[in-house]
């Protein structure tokens, strides 16, 4: 591809930054707020050594959980479900994780393998569902993860609850040490600053199987061409509903481990407040990071560092939530400008080979 | 006699293609006038911008003296011009009332006004001698009747100028009589019929008068009756037709493909091929001939494995495969040329190295132990396939939308051919592509024929069909109706046959 | 003629089986609230907001786009509903609410129409927005304003007022009381009279103003989209834009018209939330809902008193769920039941393996009947959820898409 032409691939998300940032800036006036200065507290906020340190922690969930939506976007499947699928590989990983314990990184193994198989489990239903009865993944993924909520509601409460505990609300027995994860701050020299999540590697590793999965082997091949024209998929010799249910349970999969971070991290159990939303925001990420392992990283780490230096405004009197709405914002713009770049590209290839062929 | 349409220096350029290049043509009232061209010649660009769907870079038009400039059809439609396209312009799931009187009334809230309608409509049909039921979805009609409603459509609105675009395209012969019936009864009632075509036969029965274009240009213009078709021809292409090579006769040994008594499954209450039997041998190309929509696209999807079958037998070099999934078909030794190249066998997204796996992702040479994508073979492979085959591209690494369709196509029937399968189905192989890339894969064909490749060729090219085949058989309404060899065979003769007036 | 009806009343089993199971466990003392006025009345204003999001799915996806971004209107719906009741009054909420809706309608238009967006990429996108405009605006608009909180809203001010019909429903004249007909039916207790007359009193009694514009909009769908040019306009577009393009046809203004009154309609449903029933905004109200009006617009075929009926079935679900989960349990001996009839169903059509599962998920459903009292909160909670899934699981055979719906078009485009 020409220079020129790399060049626009990447200005989408640039443009929509910049546009996201001045409607934000245009509510924030309305609102009798002075943006340049909001954005400045934030900026000296988010880059504070302990603010990059949260950030990257943030971001791992984050990341994993987009690359769990970018597998099944791959094969132009929606998997809204990522939030259920985590949240039951969650629970039952913090559950079974805490009745026994072994050396610490069997353990831990043994914990990741529980949970992305629960989670892969719950994302097969939909996939079942859609082979089989023709429902579209979208619908079914979003209600099964209302269902999903439900019945961990339920069992947090009926059957995994820590028995013969004073604490009031339910949660799960706390994982013992040898399921949890280490910190890495000891390897990194970061004695004085927060936890850097261990889990940072796997996530890291999570990224390079994403990318060996879909651009290296031949099932990563064909969930691109089923994505990309499904009917030659068929034609070519691929069986569309085997495709399905193996993309929606390896995304199923992926999204098992998007939970574990804080399970293993700091958390330790399930409980009432573990932290929810993930599944959705991951789908964000994709959408941003244009479902590229490499985009998709950024992508999180830019997600995040709005989330945590806009904790600050509150302090300045500015309401927070004015953060929600910039993600929401490079969201949507990043979405149509992707789209209009995509096309400009194709023009740009047609008019070079047409070239071509005149001379 | 007046002149209904007349332009002047008619230029239309797109990026890399000189559409149109000082068109001047003249057509007079109430005539049947025949635009007549091979594709690529120029023939839609110019109804395009008699059509309002397109805006010339240059030159005037006239309508009924007149000047006019029509930025869309809406515009046409009021000066009096109506489009019948080759794709009907249809909604199946609307009634014909409905696709009749759309867009007739501005978007508003105001009652619909059925009956009205359906009375002035019926006014037209009987003016005009056309016949159809208005309260059918379209999705019910036959094709000749789909045709009709188009025709209604424009006359509805007031067409004195009617553009048919390639409308013999899908019709049998038989059906083609009862359009040039209608046609000539339109005439006499003052409508002036534009007639695009590549059809010459058809355009030497019905036209008064002839235009020739060629590569953008207008060649030349004539009167019906001072013209020949071999000079028709060569107006058209400038060279001299294609002409069925000598064939041997000497008996095949080999069945690569036996069909014992295969019938599909039921669809909507109707079957779409019943009980169909034949057998392709090792170095013959058989080919399949039917007016679309008769089964055979159906009867290739099954061998493939895409459509379950209800009964029969399929046997490849002896061995049944019924039950074998179309992966394992296509990597036994079967290729498959679809007659939809865009839609179903190539990814456009994607460059050439990517195209050339499809179809074979998972053999060895594509496929490596630890199941990544052997994209170096895949690479060398692809460059072969353009080399050999003559895909003008600047390199493997285009995407496959940026070629042209003639590349395009000669791109699939490489990859395809160079895989050295037993049988080879191909499906409309050179629809829609130019001359230079059609001749190029019949070349191709005949070559991969001749070193023992079983070929069964569906086509609706009569030209083609008669060109390539050895054999041909027939399919009318989902049966296989006779066997035919393809030397002393005439289309009108064929056409009989794929009719069912022929049994 | 008779064998006629009889045939088709067999193939239609899916519908009138449960149906039938209603009644006859309705009889039952303990599950006597599964058809009782009360509950039908429940089911209508629960119905309510799924039945509009349906509507609205309806008119998007009549002109070719795909709208499952109604969930986020709905939730533009439900604040702005909020706001405007707050600031002005119960209707000028309704309409504020509609304008919210529309609002964002007109974002996932531009997106998908002007853009070419993927429509169900944007309908996510506009989910996520309208949740974080949501939150923002509450969060700034009431900011110190009593009983607000960053996730829920002050009450409306006024009331948008409820009728209950006269003689039939023992409504009020002048503040006298009057006859109630069918009340008087009811409580007679007389199998499938009495719980007709409660199905007839639920739409009578108590009903609010709103709904019964809501309910109008139902027949008024019909009307624009199968009796006027514009909607055979907008029809069309989703069937052959390219066709109707060469027609003169506006294919970009009609399907911008399309989705803005499935925002409308989504927002519509929202404020009825807020604005006929709690009276407040309160953050992730809309709870799915959305997506179940999608779901109705998918059962009832694409026609608007498909939508009545489906969304009335969702509606039935919810209601039962929040009245009495005691009839809740009722369900599971019909749902055992009626599986017991598929298994019996699927085993002469020599079915096995459907037989077999119908079986045993048949006698799991019995067992736990036996075995409980009554059903988890948490499990009635996902109530319309499952049904949903099991809705759409037995109907989506013969479900009639528009012919173009989610493929992007470009002007000028011919095929």
């Amino acid at each position: 591809m020409k220079l020129s032409l790399r060049i626009a691939s990447f200005s989408a998300p640039i443009i929509a930054l910049a546009i996201s940032f001045g409607l934000s800036s245009l509510i924030l006036l309305f609102i009798g707020k002075d943006p340049v200065e909001t954005f400045r507290i934030m900026f000296e906020y988010g880059i504070k050594g302990k603010s990059i340190v949260s950030i990257i922690n943030r971001s791992i969930p984050l990341y994993i959980s987009a690359i769990a939506v970018a597998v099944g976007f791959k094969m132009g499947l929606f998997n809204i479900g990522v939030e259920g699928q985590y949240l039951v590989g969650s629970i039952i990983a913090a559950f079974v994780g805490s009745q026994f314990s072994i050396i610490t990184p069997l353990h831990i193994l043994f914990i990741i393998l529980i949970a992305v198989a629960s989670s892969a489990m719950w994302a097969a239903i939909a996939g079942y569902l859609k082979v089989k009865k023709g429902i579209h993944e979208v619908i079914s993924t979003i209600m099964l993860n209302y269902i999903g909520t439900g019945l961990i509601s339920y069992s947090l409460t009926n059957v995994f609850d820590e028995k013969g505990s004073e604490y009031e609300l339910p949660r799960t027995p706390e994982l013992p040490e040898t399921g949890q994860m280490p910190a890495l701050n000891n390897f990194f020299r970061l004695e004085d600053l927060q936890d850097l999540h261990g889990f940072l590697f796997v996530a890291i590793i999570v990224g390079i199987f994403y990318y060996w999965l879909v651009w290296k082997t031949t099932l990563g091949f064909d969930l691109r061409i089923t994505g990309s024209n499904p009917v030659a998929a068929k034609f070519s010799g691929i069986n569309p509903n085997k495709l399905i249910v193996v993309a929606m349970v390896t995304s199923g999969g992926f999204a098992g481990l998007v939970g574990l971070g804080p399970l293993l991290g700091y958390f330790h159990r399930f409980t009432i407040d573990f932290p929810t939303g993930l599944g959705f925001a991951g789908i964000a990420v994709a959408l941003l990071g244009r479902n590229h392992p490499f985009g998709m990283g950024v992508g999180a780490l830019l997600f995040a560092f709005l989330e945590r230096s806009s904790q600050i405004l509150d302090l300045n009197d500015v309401p927070k939530e004015i953060e929600r709405m910039l993600q929401a914002f490079i969201l949507l713009i990043v979405v149509v400008f992707y789209e209009v770049i995509r096309r400009f590209i194709v023009k740009q290839q047609v008019k070079d080979a047409s070239k071509k062929i005149e001379t | 006699m007046n002149t209904a349409i007349k332009t002047q220096n008619i230029t239309k350029s797109y990026p890399g293609v000189l559409a149109n290049s000082n068109v001047s043509i003249q057509i007079e009232e109430s005539s049947i006038h025949a635009i007549v061209g091979e594709n690529g010649a120029g023939k839609s660009t110019l109804m395009k911008i008699l059509y309002g769907m397109t805006k010339p870079d240059e030159g005037e038009i006239e309508i009924f003296d007149e000047p006019a400039s029509m930025s869309s059809p809406k515009d046409a439609i009021n000066q009096g011009i109506g489009m019948v396209h080759q794709h009907f312009m249809l909604a199946k799931n609307l009634t014909v009332l409905e696709n009749i009187i759309l867009g007739i009334d501005r978007p508003s809230l105001k009652n619909l006004g059925l009956k009205k309608y359906k009375k002035s409509i019926q006014e037209v049909m009987s003016t005009y001698s056309l016949d159809i039921d208005l309260d059918m979805f379209v999705e019910e009609l036959s094709v000749g009747e789909k045709q009709r409603v188009e025709i209604i459509k424009v006359l509805f609105r007031g067409a004195k100028i009617l553009i048919l675009d390639e409308p013999t395209a899908v019709l049998v012969p038989q059906e083609v009589n009862e359009l040039f019936k209608n046609l000539n009864n339109l005439k006499e009632n003052g409508v002036t019929i534009i007639f695009i075509s590549h059809k010459l036969d058809e355009v030497l029965e019905i036209a008064d008068a002839i235009s020739v274009m060629r590569a953008g240009k207008l060649i030349d213009s004539v009167n019906n009756d001072n013209v020949s078709k071999t000079e028709l021809a060569e107006m058209m292409i400038g060279k001299s037709l294609p002409t069925p090579p000598p064939r041997s006769t000497e008996k095949k040994q080999n069945v690569i493909l036996d069909l014992k008594n295969l019938t599909s499954e039921t669809v909507d209450g109707r079957k779409l091929f019943t009980d169909v039997s034949f057998n392709v041998f090792e170095s013959e190309i058989l080919g399949i001939a039917g007016v679309e929509g008769n089964g055979q696209k159906e009867v290739v999807e099954s061998i493939i494995g895409i459509n379950d079958i209800e009964s029969g037998e399929i046997f490849f070099n002896g061995e049944i495969i019924n039950n074998k999934s179309t992966r394992q078909r296509l990597e036994s030794g079967i290729s498959f040329i679809p007659e939809d190249r865009q839609l179903q066998a190539m990814i456009m997204d994607m460059n050439l190295t990517n195209n050339v796996i499809i179809g074979r992702q998972n053999i060895e040479k594509y496929k490596s132990n630890l199941a990544t994508v052997k994209i170096k073979n895949a690479i060398k492979e692809s460059e072969s396939v353009i080399s050999l085959f003559d895909v003008k591209t600047p390199n493997t690494n285009t995407l496959a939308t940026a070629l042209s369709g003639g590349n395009q196509q000669k791109f699939v029937v490489g990859r395809e051919l160079e895989d050295d399968p037993s049988l080879l189905i191909a499906s409309q192989p050179t629809r829609g592509i130019d001359i230079g890339a059609q001749s190029l894969i019949w070349e191709k064909l005949r070559e991969s024929r001749d070193n023992g490749l079983a070929v069964l060729l569906i086509s609706a090219d009569l030209e083609e069909l008669i060109g390539l085949s050895d054999r041909i058989i027939v399919f009318y309404q989902g049966s296989m109706v006779k066997e035919l060899n393809s030397a002393n065979l005439s289309p009108e003769d064929l056409g009989g046959y794929m009719t069912g007036l022929k049994k | 003629m008779t064998k006629n009806i009889f045939k088709s009343l067999l193939n239609r089993y899916i519908v009138i089986t449960p149906i039938l199971l209603v009644l006859i466990v309705a009889q039952m003392e303990e599950y006597s609230q599964l058809t009782t006025s009360g509950t039908f009345g429940a089911a209508i204003r629960l119905a309510i907001p799924i039945m509009l999001a349906g509507l609205g799915g309806l008119f998007s996806e009549k002109t070719g786009v795909v709208n499952i971004g109604l969930e986020g209107m709905m939730i533009m719906g439900t604040w702005f509903g909020a706001w405007g009741g707050f600031t002005f009054g119960a209707w000028q909420g309704v309409f504020i609410g509609m304008l919210g809706g529309a609002l964002f309608g007109l974002i996932h238009a531009i997106a998908t129409v002007s853009f070419q967006v993927d429509h169900i990429v944007s309908g996510v996108a506009i989910n996520i927005l309208a949740a974080g405009v949501a939150r923002f605006l509450n969060v700034i608009a009431f900011e110190d304003i009593a009983f607000a909180s960053s996730t829920a809203s002050p009450r409306i001010t006024g009331d948008i007022g409820r009728l209950t019909v006269p003689y039939l429903a023992g409504g009020e004249i002048n503040g006298q009381e009057t006859t109630n007909l069918f009340g008087f039916i009811e409580n007679l207790n007389v199998f499938l009279i009495s719980d007709f007359a409660g199905l007839v009193l639920g739409f009578l009694s108590n009903i609010s103003y709103l709904t019964i514009f809501a309910l109008a909009i139902v027949p008024l769908s019909v009307l624009i989209l199968w009796k006027t040019p514009i909607g055979l306009q907008m029809r069309s577009v989703g069937e052959y834009p390219t066709g109707s393009e060469s027609l003169g046809v506006n294919v970009y203004l009609m399907k911008y018209i399309g989705v803005s009154i499935s925002g409308a309609l989504s927002g519509l449903a929202g404020a009825y939330l807020v604005i006929a029933g709690t009276g407040i905004y309160l953050e992730g109200q809309t709870g799915g809902r959305g997506f179940i009006g999608l779901a109705s617009m998918l059962f009832g075929n694409y026609k608007p008193f498909g939508i009545l009926m489906g969304s009335g079935l969702f509606g039935f679900a919810d209601a039962l769920q929040l009245r009495s989960p005691k009839a809740v349990h009722g369900l599971l001996i019909i749902i055992a039941i009626f599986l017991f009839v598929l298994a019996i169903k699927t085993l002469f059509e020599k079915k096995y393996i459907p037989s077999l599962i119908s079986l045993l998920l048949s006698s799991g459903f019995l067992i736990w009947f036996l075995n409980s009292e009554s059903i988890p909160n948490q499990f009635v909670y996902f109530t319309p959820h499952i049904t949903t899934l099991i809705v759409l699981s037995f109907a989506n055979q013969r479900i009639k898409l528009p012919e173009k719906i989610g493929v992007p078009y470009k002007k000028g485009e011919l095929n």
